[in-house]
């Protein structure tokens, strides 16, 4: 199942795990993006905690963990390639997968119908 | 009026213009409300002749004949005509920071290349535009490192200049930062207590390359150890050093920072100077400060603009690597254009003068009676001798007869009161040198 | 486009050097030895100006264009202060030489510059003290929280962990507070750009270290409750913090240490008239009511009753030692030659013709831009291109044409509480015909928004180069050429 925060980032649930990206709508918010400072393996994080922070040439953005976990793995590939989130942003520009996740929390998050009703607030 | 200019006429057109009827009117109208102070203690305005003939007479009750054997960290060198030539030009001083990079490749060309030198010079691949000066870069260093390794002790070697850990005091006061000085020998920065220091929480570790009393020491396997704690290690340089030494980018430190006036820069009673700062390619989007990248425009050609800028105060704010915005651009200017001038053999030249003025200095003031070797292994131009009394009063005495022999310790090191550190550079001659050993003879 | 490094050949020199009088011998041992020579350039004296000479032609500056730089007074730096500064007896003086004995006797002219510098700004703005110390407008900044934290903690109120900081504030603000060990809270502005008083009430409270207020602000305007702001902060036990990076805006005409201001900085690089070189070195100087003199770092200049000037290094509660010596020297002696040129009535009519030239291009520009509030402003007035933007043409965009016309452009995208900013700051050196031309300018691109927005957006055309990739400049940064 996939959900989105109210910070744009979106969470794929498959099994115990969760990845973790971006939406497209925030992609194309921040433009061309230049880096991407990825969490660390095995870090530790509640919800509301930076996982790493999104740069394009004039603004930083801090991703936010929508869901408690600890770090399984990061997108190492958006070290040397972090355009890969403006092509791509739900798919190949995934940030991290998380562990130990609690799912009880996903219900405060989006689904993907209540997400597009959110973003037609924002315009 | 100087600097001013409208004419009464323009400005009662341009009054009238904007609706208002005089500038009382104006200063009303723009809610300036408060009472006009008299500044009845601020005198008449002075003609350009009038101030430039007072400020040269404040000028000449400034010795600036002395012998100087004074450096601690900031030296008396050679300064090419050339670089004032260029620095004085108002294309480069009258601009402002390069944020329009269309109309300011002249600047931005100049930083990179000046980013450029000074990675060849200290064997470091990255460097930012420059900082304040030496001791403010080192602060900087200190939270570069607090940052990187999110752990917040420090340990430095008091061997490190006194006035730079006098600032590091300051600015980590309010900052929950443990910062640890170990006291060192003038031969030993104290690698092995350092070392005993560093730990699983330790930040960084400072030392200084050569250290305070001019003493050159291995650092390499130190290096090492620091990085099995994964501390990081942090070096403050002396840059005219470097043309004889082993880079410390070979040495394996992780940050590199000096005060760059020696480059160029004129003494300039305090500043400005120029802070460098050069790190490894893993700290580079921690590092402080502007920093100038190559690119390409529009047509594919070759061009400059300042880059990485996602670090600093104007974009990120509260959570931006440091607070600095304005740096030392056109010291950074005087410093590339040195180093263009003396160029690779001068830089050397330069160099070895000042190790072989320095080493017959030492070896004269020695053959003094009274006068005796403290450390002095190995030094590159600047060393310590003991002397017989107080080196405070001894320096004074030598003041009189158009001496400045040195800088006395025990200002900073309260167990070297009759130690006096003395540099020396290309600039002093056989014969002043050998002035000095004779005042000083004569003064003891 | 050739770097330095691509000019010039083995064994090219570009500077003769003494020769070697004494034994060759150092005491630089081999193991200590670099291997191989840095690679520095090898190029003859004549490549080096020629390279350097041509670069500075790339560059526009205040010397050659109309820079309009908004919230950064970009005015005319006065010949007369380089040549003051260029004095041997300033220039080649050793900071160490007054902490020598007797060596004081010999720095008696630069001691003495520095102290005058102080006592006249402190007449100036209307403070107690004043130290020359801090390096830039930001360490200044830096100093002055480090000033507060001291005060509080003096009185042993350590709860003080909370500076206010307007939303409408430089970035500097934040980033100050924080290396000053503080947490920063963002009071929201009202729509002239004064802080909004309502909001300033609920964030005042027993964690109040204090607030930084740019004044006048960053939209160019007074804040006509300036003092009642101040009033409101004192009253919770918390510090008042004066921004003077537009002190040109009020100079002479208001003394922020008399309106409620604890503590100040100036940018000399900006209201003082020193160059800003490309980048810097400016200077900050950090200005106290009685409060926080006992906190001032050390080393201090101090006048003896016999007239004579002496550095005083202990004082108890100082926060000890921000810079390594007395301050940015060279830059303070610039800015004491123009105060002196200027003298009382000079320095007031500073602020008027600053007003004046803003005000008028105000007016005249009024019609082709949106503006957040309409009203006189003070030294800069700031526009929005929000309805070019609506045509697809940019506040960027329209900087960049009028760099091929002539002139440096505004500022762009600040403060970042106006959609598509552009604030503009002629300064007083400008003349009325200079604004003329840019208006005139301005008003000419605005109107090709409608009939030729292509020729804009592929402004500029006439520079060295035109729009560089940005982006891949940050993506695969190229710092050095090594």
């Amino acid at each position: 199942m996939k959900y989105y925060s109210e910070e744009h980032e979106w969470i794929l649930v498959e099994d115990d795990e969760a990845t973790i990206g971006i939406s497209e709508y925030a992609a194309a918010e921040l433009g061309d993006i230049t880096y991407v400072e990825l969490p660390m393996e095995d870090d530790d994080v509640i919800v509301g905690d930076t996982l790493g922070v999104i740069e394009s040439v004039k603004a930083a953005s801090d991703v936010y963990s929508p869901i408690t976990g600890t770090v399984i793995e990061v997108n190492s590939e958006l070290e040397d390639n972090p355009g890969l989130i403006n092509e791509s942003a739900e798919k190949a520009g995934w940030i991290c997968k998380l562990g130990n996740i609690d799912v009880a929390e996903l219900d405060d998050l989006m689904t993907p119908d209540a997400y597009a009703k959110y973003l037609k607030t924002l315009a | 009026m100087p600097y001013i200019a409208n004419t009464s006429e323009d400005q009662q057109a341009m009054l009238a213009a904007i609706s208002c009827a005089d500038f009382t009117d104006m200063w009303r109208k723009s809610q300036v409300t408060v009472p006009e102070p008299p500044l009845l203690n601020i005198p008449e305005g002075m003609s350009e002749f009038e101030v430039i003939s007072k400020l040269r007479k404040l000028a000449a009750k400034n010795a600036t004949e002395l012998h100087t054997f004074i450096g601690a960290g900031y030296y008396d060198h050679i300064i090419p005509a050339a670089v004032s030539e260029i620095t004085g030009r108002s294309e480069f001083y009258t601009a402002y920071t390069p944020y329009q990079p269309e109309a300011s490749q002249g600047t931005l060309q100049a930083i990179y290349e000046y980013q450029s030198m000074i990675c060849r010079l200290t064997g470091m691949p990255v460097s930012n535009a420059s900082l304040y000066d030496g001791g403010t870069a080192l602060f900087e260093a200190m939270m570069l490192a607090i940052r990187t390794t999110r752990r917040r002790q420090v340990v430095v070697s008091e061997a490190v200049s006194p006035i730079f850990r006098k600032m590091l005091d300051a600015y980590s006061s309010n900052l929950n930062i443990e910062l640890i000085q170990i006291s060192a020998g003038i031969d030993d920065s104290a690698q092995k207590e350092l070392l005993k220091a560093v730990s699983e929480r330790t930040a960084c570790v400072i030392v200084q390359y050569p250290n305070f009393f001019g003493t050159i020491e291995a650092w390499s396997e130190f290096n090492e150890k620091v990085h099995e704690k994964k501390a990081l290690s942090v070096c403050s340089t002396y840059p005219v050093s470097l043309a004889l030494l082993t880079p410390p980018g070979e040495l394996d430190f992780d940050i590199v920072t000096a005060e760059g006036q020696s480059l160029g820069n004129n003494l300039n009673f305090g500043g400005p100077y120029l802070g460098i700062m050069a790190v490894t390619e893993k700290l580079m989007r921690k590092m402080p400060g502007r920093v100038c990248g190559r690119t390409v425009d529009s047509e594919g050609k070759d061009g400059f603009v300042l880059t990485l800028q996602t670090r600093e105060q104007h974009i990120r704010r509260e959570s931006a690597m440091s607070n600095i915005c304005s740096n030392e651009s056109l010291c950074a200017l005087s410093a590339l254009v040195y180093l263009a001038c003396v160029g690779k053999q001068g830089l050397i030249q330069v160099a070895e003068l000042c190790a072989a003025k320095a080493a017959y200095a030492r070896q004269l003031l020695l053959e003094i009676e009274g006068v005796e070797a403290v450390g002095g292994n190995a030094f590159f131009n600047e060393f310590v001798i003991q002397l017989p009394g107080d080196a405070a009063e001894i320096v004074g005495k030598l003041i009189d007869k158009g001496f400045a022999a040195g800088f006395p310790l025990g200002r900073y090191y309260p167990g070297r009161k009759n130690q006096l550190l003395v540099a020396v550079t290309e600039k002093r001659t056989k014969e002043e040198i050998k002035a000095l050993a004779t005042a000083l003879e004569a003064v003891l | 486009m050739k770097l330095i490094f691509d000019k010039g050949k083995p064994g090219r020199r570009g500077s003769s050097l003494p020769k070697m009088d004494v034994p060759p011998e150092n005491a630089v041992p081999a193991q200590f030895r670099r291997r191989t020579a840095a690679k520095l350039p090898e190029v003859s004296e004549q490549d080096v100006i020629r390279h350097y000479t041509l670069l500075s032609r790339k560059n526009m500056g205040v010397d050659t264009n109309f820079y309009p730089l908004g919230s950064c007074t970009m005015k005319y730096n006065p010949k007369v202060n380089e040549r003051a500064a260029s004095l041997p007896g300033f220039a080649e003086l050793h900071p160490l030489l007054p902490q020598l004995r007797r060596g004081g006797a010999l720095t008696q002219g630069a001691l003495e510059v520095i102290y005058e510098t102080q006592r006249l700004l402190c007449e100036l703005l209307g403070f107690a003290d004043c130290t020359m110390q801090p390096l830039a407008g930001a360490h200044g900044e830096l100093t002055g929280i480090m000033l507060i934290a001291a005060y509080h903690k003096a009185r042993g109120d350590h709860a003080r962990k909370v500076l206010l900081i307007p939303d409408a504030a430089h970035g500097t603000n934040p980033a100050s507070a924080m290396v000053g060990g503080f947490i920063t809270q963002t009071v929201a502005s009202d729509a002239e750009g004064n802080v909004d008083i309502e909001d300033l009430k609920k964030h005042l409270g027993p964690d109040t270290a204090g607030l930084m207020l740019t004044c006048p602000n960053t939209l160019g305007l007074f804040d006509k409750n300036v003092q009642e702001v101040c009033r409101l902060v004192h009253e919770t036990g918390g510090l008042n913090y004066c921004d003077g990076a537009n002190q040109n805006a009020v100079m002479g005409r208001v003394c922020p240490g008399q309106i409620g201001f604890d503590v100040m900085h100036v940018n000399i690089h900006k209201s003082f008239s020193t160059p800003h070189g490309g980048g810097g070195p400016g200077a900050g100087p950090v200005l106290v009511g009685e409060c926080l003199v006992p906190y001032l770092p050390v080393s201090r200049v101090e006048k003896r009753d016999d007239g004579t000037y002496t550095l005083r290094y202990h004082c108890e509660e100082s926060i000890g030692y921000i810079a390594p010596f007395y301050g940015n020297f060279g830059i303070i002696l610039r800015a004491y030659a123009y105060i002196l040129t200027l003298g009382r009535e000079g320095l007031k009519r500073i602020s008027e013709n600053a007003v004046l030239n803003a005000n008028y291009m105000r007016v005249r520009l009024a019609p082709y831009f949106d503006q957040k509030v309409d009203r006189p402003c003070m030294h800069e007035c700031v526009f929005s291109a929000a309805p070019q933007a609506k045509k697809g043409v940019h506040a960027l965009d329209i900087a960049k044409a009028l760099i091929d016309r002539g002139f440096h452009p505004p500022t762009m995208y600040f403060p970042l509480i106006v959609h598509e900013a552009l604030m503009i700051e002629p300064t007083e050196t400008e003349s009325k015909e200079t604004l003329d031309e840019f208006i005139d300018a301005l008003i000419e691109v605005v109107k090709l928004v409608d009939t030729d927005p292509e020729s804009i957006l592929a402004a500029p055309v006439t520079t060295p180069v035109r729009r560089l990739d940005e982006t891949s400049a940050a993506r695969n940064p190229n710092l050095a050429d090594i």
